[in-house]
């Protein structure tokens, strides 16, 4: 068990690196932007690759009437996800500590880890919710419209995960070093269970 | 971040190596190809090339920036010409840049590019150029590619023996061609010999910033001073000038000035004629010369008049200048990457002199005189020289070298360059030029290490090289591959304007740090709106300034009305964009300068002095987006004695 509640505060403590690191990363190439364009996306807010990636995505987007980029006042999730991970941390942390000295068993661990999914799947699905609505909420008087093969407006909306053509882009998107870390320590975290499991059973 | 970027880094690496392997086949498929010319110049298709190269415009007064080794042209830099183009010249924020004691020049004639150096070798931080008839030197700012500062040189006259620079670029160097009465005055041409002076410019360069200012002015006799180079190494310290017209002749100078069977070399001490300085040396002459520098936050240049220079007679300096005897009016003056050679190129000389510099040392010790030319010593010829290139071709004009002990000189008259070898004298291989070759290159040519991979030679006559184009043709340049025992000719290439030198470097040193916009929180420049909101349009009486930004695809504001005949219309354009490569244009219908292309982040001014009643468009001159056709935009020009008032807006129509 003493093995166990350590990989469970290494896990659980993996995710503090998303105060540091960003959590995805969404890429636009063309060719006319050899240096890359693109923006990293933290718990509290959008980053460009440069000073000005941000600006000049809105730039190119204003053509096909997309909304401008949301700074942290703009979204409540800016807000919400660090207190929420940074809780999230904080309580596996300290039950890692408790199954350190006895005082909680390794089902803890899991309970923690069946949370965390819970809020995690349930950041997913908020965070597809924004792209679809930043793909497809369109300025009725933009300058370029675009259709699909069936005759509906064309949808902007970046992969969640993955590549997408759109138009001359193409939109990459993938978790970056900080969504890496948070998938490893709730790996982790599932590892310490496993570890504690066995060693009640012995 | 770190760990993030080196992920990054790791991804870039493993996608260069799949693609260093495919570059791999290439070239093994490619193999019985070689030696073939063409494949040494070829730089594929989304590649870039090894070197740059600045070659002077001549009479363009302009520079321009080349690729080697495929020869093809990146840029036109303005320097002492108006460029339509970009404005320069015309934008108000420009003009103060070609300002003179002789008011506002619009162009001029640039001949010697010459790299800034630390310890004797280039930098790549700023190119230096002379400009030959209204003397002047300028500087050019790799990071912007763009003219920064241009000095004009008093007393001085056909600034041709100009603007090389010493080792720590301690100086940029400009000696005058022609000589004349210093100070100028109303004298009789006939009083040539001994009232006319020679004035050898040393313009210091402040080490951080590469502001210049002229330190000293040595009057020196009235030669022509026609070529300069620094000494470097052992012979750092002095300044070598070749001088024709010892004979002091004012007329028919084809003939007599070209009597005496030797002219000089000028060595000239700089660090000696410091020291007289820093003891309080000199005097101070009243003068009249322009300095402008430009600013790249204000996006705006100014002009300052100075009103002295220090004068220093050399013959109050022991010590500080000897002549060298040198055949038949020597044209280029070059010296060793080590600094112990100073050849000199006796245009009318069948050889080619060498001096050498421990030999000069040695003189000087043993005060080995052989007269004196206006209390200055002249050495012995035969004390001096190194040895002679014999019968090596004909009219000599300029030598280079490169890094294993050669020397390549060209030859006008017999449309050569000959490669030789220092201490030997030997020639070793000589190829043809098409056709009568001026100037040669070699990257580092002016300093301890030159690059001796390839020489370019730059002609003065054309004729059947390319295409007819007329009877005005552009010069041609041929590149040679000189990395191994014998040169061989890779490319030819046409130039513009007339190249005289030209200074090459290792695209590695200046290619990083090339801007690639301007900041627009930087920006001070007194008249920028930096954002729409800041947009306005101001009447001062009949001036008016309309504070206007640009960003794809749309001027702000488009609609002013209550302009009016007679009326002086400043249009500041400040382009907001911050990315690479997106400049805005513009011009209007009547403008009687030119138009502006503004670089992102730049603000630039042009004044407008509508002469007709009428609404009149202006629009975005540089294809800027997919809606470029519609970045357009309409000025109402109402009567003087209308009483419409000044309305300005963007998108007001549109519901």
């Amino acid at each position: 068990m003493k093995s166990a509640s350590i990989i469970m505060i290494i896990g659980s403590a993996l995710l503090f690196s998303l105060f540091i690191y960003p959590l995805w990363t969404v890429e636009l190439e063309a060719p006319q932007y050899p240096d890359g364009l693109g923006m990293y996306i933290h718990l509290d807010g959008l980053q460009g690759f440069t000073e000005y990636d941000l600006q000049n995505i809105d730039g190119l987007n204003h053509y096909i009437g997309m909304q401008k980029l949301p700074t942290p006042a703009d979204m409540w999730e800016f807000r919400t996800f660090p207190l929420v991970v940074g809780g999230m941390a904080i309580l596996g942390v300290l039950i890692g500590f408790l199954g350190l000295f006895s005082k909680v068993s390794h089902k803890w661990f899991l309970g923690w880890l069946v949370v965390m999914t819970v809020l995690g799947i349930l950041g997913m699905y908020d965070f597809n919710a924004w792209l679809i609505d930043y793909g497809t909420n369109l300025d009725p008087k933009a300058i370029i419209k675009v259709v699909d093969a069936d005759g509906n407006p064309f949808s902007y909306k970046p992969p969640l995960l993955g590549r997408r053509d759109i138009l001359n882009f193409t939109a990459v998107s993938y978790p970056a070093l900080g969504g890496i870390l948070l998938t490893v320590g709730m790996l982790l975290t599932f590892i310490a269970y496993l570890i504690g499991l066995k060693s009640s059973k012995k | 971040m770190k760990i993030l970027n080196l992920c990054i880094g790791l991804l870039a690496a493993a996608a260069m190596m799949s693609c260093g392997d495919n570059t791999n086949k290439k070239s093994s498929a490619g193999g019985a190809l070689n030696s073939s010319a063409a494949e040494k110049v070829y730089v594929a298709p989304g590649e870039q090339d090894e070197y740059y190269a600045f070659i002077s415009g001549g009479y363009s007064g302009n520079l321009t920036v080349y690729g080697l080794p495929s020869g093809r042209l990146f840029k036109e830099i303005p320097v002492f010409s108006q460029f339509p183009t970009s404005g320069y010249g015309y934008s108000e924020e420009t003009k103060p840049m070609l300002n003179t004691s002789h008011g506002f020049i619009p162009w001029g004639d640039s001949h010697h590019p010459d790299i800034s150096q630390t310890e004797g070798v280039t930098d790549g931080r700023w190119v230096f150029i002379n400009e030959n008839n209204t003397p002047r030197i300028a500087r050019i700012d790799l990071e912007t590619f763009e003219t920064v500062e241009i000095i004009e040189v008093p007393n001085s006259a056909g600034n041709h023996s100009s603007s090389f620079v010493t080792e720590n670029t301690e100086y940029v160097v400009a000696g005058t061609r022609f000589s004349v009465p210093v100070p100028q005055q109303d004298i009789s041409i006939k009083e040539y010999k001994g009232k006319f002076k020679g004035a050898l410019s040393f313009i210091g360069v402040e080490k951080e910033t590469g502001h210049m200012d002229i330190k000293f002015q040595l009057l020196m006799p009235g030669f022509n001073y026609d070529l300069s180079h620094p000494g470097r190494g052992d012979s750092h310290g002095w300044f070598f000038f070749t001088t024709y017209n010892t004979e002091e002749a004012s007329t028919l100078l084809e003939v007599n000035a070209s009597q005496n069977d030797k002219d000089f070399i000028a060595a000239v001490n700089w660090k000696k004629i410091e020291e007289y300085i820093n003891n309080g040396g000199g005097k101070m002459m009243p003068s009249n010369y322009a300095h402008n520098v430009y600013d790249h936050n204000s996006h705006t240049a100014t002009s300052t008049m100075k009103k002295e220079v220090r004068v220093i007679d050399p013959t109050e300096v022991p010590g500080a200048v000897y002549l060298l005897p040198t055949p038949k009016s020597p044209h280029g003056c070059d010296v060793s990457p080590d600094g112990k050679y100073i050849v000199g190129n006796g245009k009318l000389s069948a050889n080619l002199t060498v001096h050498s510099f421990e030999k000069m040392q040695e003189a000087i010790k043993n005060e080995k005189f052989d007269g004196e030319a206006y209390g200055i010593p002249i050495l012995s010829f035969e004390d001096v020289l190194a040895g002679q290139v014999e019968q090596a071709g004909l009219g000599p004009l300029h030598t280079e070298f490169d890094d294993k002990g050669n020397a390549y000189t060209t030859f006008f008259i017999s449309s050569e360059v000959v490669k030789w070898k220092l201490g030997t004298w030997e020639v070793i291989d000589r190829k043809p030029t098409y056709y009568s070759v001026g100037h040669l290159t070699i990257a580092g040519g002016n300093s301890r290490e030159p690059d001796g991979k390839y020489m370019f030679a730059m002609n003065k006559i054309t004729k059947d090289r390319y295409l007819p184009t007329g009877p005005e043709l552009e010069h041609s340049a041929q590149l040679y591959d000189i990395s191994g025992e014998k040169m061989e000719l890779l490319l030819d290439f046409p130039t513009h304007g007339e190249p005289h030198y030209a200074a090459a470097i290792k695209a590695d040193k200046v290619a990083p740090n090339s801007k690639k916009f301007y900041k627009l929180s930087e920006n001070t420049h007194p008249f920028a709106a930096k954002s729409e909101a800041e947009t306005k349009v101001v009447r001062e009486g009949n001036v008016v300034h309309v504070y206007m930004t640009t960003i794809r695809s749309h001027f702000s504001p488009d609609n002013i009305e209550g302009i009016k005949v007679g009326d002086k219309v400043y249009f500041h354009i400040t382009n907001l964009e911050q990315d690479f490569d997106v400049p805005h244009g513009f011009a209007i219908i009547g403008q009687n300068n030119s138009e502006l292309l503004i670089m992102p982040g730049q603000t630039k001014t042009s004044v407008w002095e509508p002469k007709q009643v009428g609404v009149w468009p202006f629009y975005c001159t540089d294809f800027c987006s997919a809606l470029h056709q519609e970045m357009q935009g309409y000025i109402r020009v109402s009567p003087k004695d209308s009483d419409i008032e000044l309305e300005w807006s963007l998108g007001e129509d549109v519901e």
